[in-house]
């Protein structure tokens, strides 16, 4: 086995991510009612508007407070305060997000005292504004959704009485992923809070009248409250601690952390499964908690029977596979273990996030197994030039990742299985489910049916050039 | 609060809204966004890059966090029948450290690096926020790195906050004055080709000109910018003429061209069968030369006879539906109300994010009593507007699709990361049919239920 990790450059070449304040747009999605305001010139709002509507299909209203030069040079805070004032007026959110860009952090703007001004100044009461330092060099919208979590859990969780409820903070997956979580802790009995929840306002029914201001997210009650849950389920393992919500919750709460991976492939759906019913069971003893079952559903047992099944059917075929991933830390992991299992090889797992974790993490996977035999390359803060640049001289078959990774198709030939943010390129990129034991075994038929389309292109030419022109000896 | 919600008018905003024939006094237009107002407008940088970006064997480098190149990688639908070094993303991505120590030192490694890797003939770097706010010094830094490698470095000064968008056609059109000047002393040889400026080869729309310009004997110099190359570029100055499509973005520097080289020029536009066969007529006229106008009327008429067929049967299908615009530039709004006259249809709302003075005023005469006309609007006067006014339709970009589909109307995509073009006659089939398969989908008939089964 071989294995590579480096990564220095003065140029990033075609990126493999985006900027902070696009992951805190996501998160804030997810809380009832809620706007957000970029602090910063007009353009990063829009071209992020732009690229979570084209994910989406969704309209995503963000506001700005479009600093021009004056703005910049005497500072902005008339500007951002005209900005909560127009936002007020035109959305009347229950809750506003600031999230400051390159410009407002290298300025200096003092937001937290901006919009308490705001506030004082205006008299208004009950309306919680949340900013999240969110500058564009400062980290991947990986980093700034799970800043802006954080942050957003710090702000409203108060102390409060204990209950029964489970806290579920999730990393940025598609709509479909969400909608089946929720599925699956409903089957489980668990009484849950989920954050944040953008179910509804990024995947909102066609309804009529239009909603300017989508129904559903978290409510804000409901995370003051988290607080005082009987545990927390974060399902993020290459989280920062500083970013990390569930811990704030525990050292500030004394809420029980649990820290699971995305439930994608067989070990880390069973991991999310035993997890749950430990949590389920997790003092059960004291006055008042009722526990919410051991066993798992009949459905789901099924469910997890099916997968297997599939994973026997299709295995001689993903065995032929060596694949590229990349995209956000989180999915690189969940990825890379499904892979491992069924026998494919990851042959190179990237990321533009500029976490070590991840590199750790799986580095972590790769010396658990002692007959690993292929090379592998772990690349961090990374961009597609260096994926393609690997790539060469690999019998690399298969890439999993968001549209950027077209790239590799165009370049190399490299077909392409679409998993994560953004998929830009096709519809339904909020549909794509990827999590649970249905959705592992859906996303790895995707991933053998490309293998298979790929194999059954190429195989007839293939054959004739080894063996009719290659006149075998 | 409710009372507020149905009617988000904000104070600012009431004279960038007019309805015609109900007020008198000019639109205001070119001016910033109002702050928290949802503009749909993006940035200087952005309308810089726009411009210069179907450069095809150019580096496009921009100096700045990793975010302003990560939205604009191989955004628009531009197509190259060379080099296509222009659909890479380059970037410093300038990190903490760069930005408080300055990124100069990193933009130079990185100009290097880029040079050795790629040898490309020429580079754009594009100045971002935070470098316009450290105060890099993009000009030396271009300047040395000229000299260090014998090709053009060219900076782009499209700092975000220093206008809106229009601020970054300029300083597009600034970079591109730079590149094809004359060295002093060397004179022109002009010859009886003509450049065709504001064109950027969306899903290959030059190409259709070209050829129609071809066939009546016109031979095109170099296209601003759409599959354009260094080489090209460089021969410029040479044109007898300049033909302008996009206005908004290439005015400056065809106006800049008439003073420096003495090329005139002519605002055209293909966009439609009346502008396409207009703009061939204008363009033939200046040669004054019989043959050649025989040869546009002949063209003229066998591609309208060609189509017309096709526009009737959409017609029919059309007639009396009713329209609403929102673009970018105020040309493409223009032309986009003589298109959907073509078609039978009623424009009853009419915006762009960069439209002058003078494009409004012609936009009011082209519209019937009644229209909505304004600058730089949001969602939700987009969604007020076009639920007064009926509309059953909406034009516009990606941000604005999906608020017409969650409105249950029609869209037309009229971007710049389309992948059918719209220019020329075959154009004008594609925008029917475009308009056809949206107006006219079978999906609609279940708009009115919602959920209810």
């Amino acid at each position: 086995m071989k294995k590579q990790a480096s990564n220095y450059r003065n140029v990033s070449e075609n990126p493999c991510n985006m900027c902070m304040p696009l992951g805190g747009i996501l998160a804030f999605k997810g809380i009832e009612g809620s706007m957000t305001v970029l602090h910063g010139s007009q353009g990063c709002a829009t071209y992020m508007r732009r690229t979570i509507s084209e994910h989406y299909e969704e309209p995503v209203d963000v506001a700005s407070s479009s600093l021009n030069e004056k703005g910049t040079v005497f500072g902005g805070e008339d500007n951002l305060k005209k900005a909560l004032e127009n936002v007020r007026l035109i959305y009347n959110p229950q809750i506003i997000g600031v999230l400051t860009t390159c410009l407002a952090e290298t300025i200096g703007e003092d937001i937290g005292r901006i919009t308490s001004r705001y506030l004082q100044g205006q008299e208004i009461t009950g309306l919680p504004i949340i900013n999240v330092p969110t500058p564009g060099y400062g980290g991947s919208h990986s980093e700034g959704y799970w800043l802006t979590v954080y942050r957003i859990v710090c702000f409203l969780a108060e102390k409060t009485a204990k209950h029964n409820k489970v806290n579920v903070i999730v990393p940025h997956i598609s709509t479909a992923d969400l909608r089946e979580i929720k599925r699956l802790l409903a089957a489980m009995g668990i009484d849950y809070t989920l954050l944040p929840d953008y179910t509804d306002t990024l995947d909102a029914p066609y309804s009529k009248p239009y909603q300017k201001s989508p129904a559903g997210g978290t409510k804000i009650e409901e995370i003051r409250k988290m607080s005082g849950a009987r545990a927390t389920l974060e399902m993020g393992i290459t989280i920062d601690d500083a970013q990390s919500a569930g811990k704030y919750l525990r050292d500030e709460f004394g809420v029980p952390l649990f820290r699971v991976p995305l439930p994608v492939g067989i070990e880390n759906t069973d991991l999310f499964f035993s997890t749950l019913k430990e949590i389920a069971n997790y003092g059960t003893e004291s006055a008042g908690m009722k526990s919410s079952g051991t066993d798992l559903p009949e459905e789901i047992k099924k469910a997890r029977g099916r997968l297997l099944d599939g994973m026997f059917d299709s295995h001689k075929h993903n065995f032929e596979g060596q694949a590229v991933i990349f995209g956000e830390p989180e999915q690189v992991y969940a990825v890379t273990k499904l892979c491992l299992e069924n026998g494919i090889k990851p042959a190179i797992m990237a990321t533009g996030s500029r976490t070590k974790k991840i590199e750790q993490i799986l580095q972590q996977e790769f010396d658990k197994l002692s007959d690993f035999d292929s090379e592998y390359s772990i690349l961090g803060d990374t961009d597609f030039s260096h994926i393609l640049e690997q790539c060469k001289n690999r019998k690399i078959n298969i890439a999993i990742g968001h549209s950027e990774g077209k790239i590799l198709t165009e370049r190399a030939e490299i077909p392409l299985v679409r998993f994560g943010f953004p998929v830009i390129d096709r519809v339904g990129g909020q549909r794509i489910l990827s999590v649970g034991y249905e959705g592992s075994l859906r996303f790895l038929d995707r991933i053998t049916n490309t293998l298979l389309e790929n194999k059954y292109k190429n195989y007839r030419a293939n054959m004739f050039a080894l063996f009719y022109e290659a006149k075998v000896r | 609060m409710d009372a507020r919600k149905s009617n988000p008018a904000i104070e600012e905003r009431k004279h960038s809204i007019l309805t015609k024939g109900e007020q008198n006094q000019q639109l205001k237009c070119n001016t910033d966004s109002v702050a928290g107002c949802v503009s749909q407008r993006a940035c200087v940088y952005c309308g810089a890059r726009v411009v210069l970006n179907p450069i095809t064997d150019a580096v496009h480098l921009v100096h700045g966090p990793i975010g302003c190149a990560s939205y604009t990688w191989d955004i628009r639908g531009s197509l190259t029948s060379g080099a296509d070094l222009f659909r890479f993303s380059f970037s410093t991505d300038l990190q903490e450290m760069d930005v408080i120590f300055g990124g100069e030192g990193k933009l130079t490694r990185a100009i290097d690096d880029l040079v050795e890797k790629y040898h490309p003939p020429l580079i754009f770097v594009y100045s971002t926020c935070i470098v316009g706010v450290i105060g890099d010094d993009l000009e030396a830094v271009c300047k040395a790195a000229a000299q260090k490698h014998g090709i053009e470095v060219i900076p782009v000064q499209s700092s975000g906050f220093i206008g809106s968008k229009s601020a970054g056609y300029k300083a597009a059109c600034d970079a591109l004055l730079r590149l094809i000047q004359v060295p002093q002393g060397e004179e022109i040889q002009k010859g009886n080709a003509i450049n065709y400026l504001g064109e950027f080869n969306l899903a290959g729309e030059l190409w259709i000109i070209k050829n129609y310009l071809q066939r009546v004997g016109i031979k095109l110099n170099v296209a601003l910018t759409g599959d354009s190359s260094y080489k090209n570029l460089k021969k410029a100055t040479k044109a007898y003429l300049n033909i302008v499509q996009c206005a908004g973005s290439m005015n400056y520097i065809a106006s800049q061209m008439k003073e420096l080289y003495d090329i005139p020029y002519l605002n055209i536009s293909f966009i439609g069968i009346e502008d396409t066969s207009e703009s061939i007529r204008k363009i033939a006229r200046t040669f004054q030369d019989l043959e050649m106008m025989r040869r546009t009327e002949e063209l003229i008429q066998a591609e309208t006879a060609a189509i017309l067929p096709q526009i009737a049967y959409y017609r029919s299908k059309l007639q009396g539906k009713k329209a609403a615009i929102y673009v970018g530039g105020g040309f493409k709004a223009i032309s986009l109300i003589k298109q959907f006259g073509e078609l039978g249809i009623d424009v009853v709302m009419v915006g762009t994010q960069t439209g002058r003075q003078e494009e409004y005023d012609t936009i009011n005469n082209l519209v019937s009593k009644g229209t909505v006309i304004m600058d730089d609007t949001n969602p939700s006067e987009l969604e007020r507007f076009i639920m007064e006014k009926e509309a059953d339709l909406l034009v516009g970009g990606v941000k604005e699709r999906p608020l017409a589909y969650k409105m249950g109307i029609a869209f037309i995509d009229h971007n710049h990361d389309r992948k059918h073009p719209l220019s020329g006659y075959v154009g004008a089939v594609n925008f029917a049919r475009e308009v056809y398969a949206t107006v006219c989908s079978p999906v609609w008939k279940y708009r009115e239920q919602g959920g209810e089964p």
